[in-house]
């Protein structure tokens, strides 16, 4: 696996760019990671990213989007807001998490 | 192997580009619970990849945005090969009745929602649902008796018009 540097430090990533060590996270990297694909983190965001952080810790895989809206209560469509396009692989990005795998 | 590098960092593609343009007409046309989730599945995942998408109802598939039917949509094994059943015990009183439960029972264990949320959380990812005229016109059905986020009821050359460019499935 590659070893990339984000926000001066440097951490293991998959030949995507999603890190591959969740602990090598932080919300400092989180907001650095955001920044790389042009997204300004505010507190709705951090309210998602620190959702996907605490349920990976807890169930071992990234939460899919309804997850999110269901476990998590934010809204899906805020969620397509914050994140355009491709929320779920985007915030599991910014998360330091790997993409989620569930279909729904 | 463990690659050094400095910047550029790796930064994942998320084909913004790439996805924009892209279009997805799904045409729903069955009315069983088991032939309802494939279009709902794929519409999903779809807008979850930054993808234009639009279903539409017609005939059978109607019933998925009835309200009257759209929360309970059956399954039957009878004429189903695949439930590897004898075909005999398909057609006793209480089978498909008790198919449906298991099968939405499954599916709620999979954390799936149940059809008229499933539809709520596409509407809510920006897909757009659209109801044929003929079969409206054929059960006599207007706006006011579909789920209140289909768009419109449109002819089949509409739906045409508005997926100009769009791959499709029909199911």
């Amino acid at each position: 696996m590659p070893v990339t540097t984000i926000d001066g430090r440097q951490v293991h990533v998959n030949e995507e760019g999603f890190l591959t060590e969740p602990s090598e996270w932080d919300e400092g990297l989180g907001k650095a990671l955001a920044a790389q694909i042009g997204i300004d983190m505010g507190d709705e965001h951090w309210k998602a990213i620190r959702f996907l952080r605490e349920d990976f810790a807890a169930q071992g895989e990234t939460p899919t989007l309804r997850r999110v809206t269901v476990a998590g209560g934010i809204p899906t469509k805020a969620l397509f807001q914050l994140f355009p396009q491709k929320p779920a692989k985007k915030m599991a990005y910014i998360a330091g998490l790997p993409k989620p795998h569930g279909c729904v | 192997m463990t690659s050094m590098d400095t910047a550029p960092a790796i930064v994942p593609d998320f084909g913004n580009e790439a996805s924009e343009g892209r279009k997805l007409a799904i045409i729903c046309s069955k009315g069983s619970l088991d032939m309802a989730y494939p279009g709902l599945i794929l519409a999903n995942a779809a807008l979850g990849e930054g993808v234009e998408t639009h279903l539409f109802f017609t005939f059978w598939g109607f019933d998925m945005i009835n309200k009257k039917t759209m929360g309970d949509l059956k399954f039957t094994p009878l004429g189903n090969p695949a439930t590897h059943m004898p075909q005999g015990l398909g057609g006793l009183p209480g089978i498909t009745h008790m198919a449906t439960s298991k099968l939405k029972k499954s599916i709620a264990e999979l954390d799936v929602p149940e059809v008229p949320e499933f539809l709520e959380q596409i509407v809510a990812s920006g897909g757009h649902l659209w109801a044929c005229r003929m079969s409206a016109d054929m059960n006599h059905l207007t706006e006011e008796d579909l789920y209140e986020e289909v768009e419109g009821i449109i002819s089949a050359s509409d739906f045409i018009e508005k997926t100009e460019g769009a791959q499709l499935l029909f199911i």
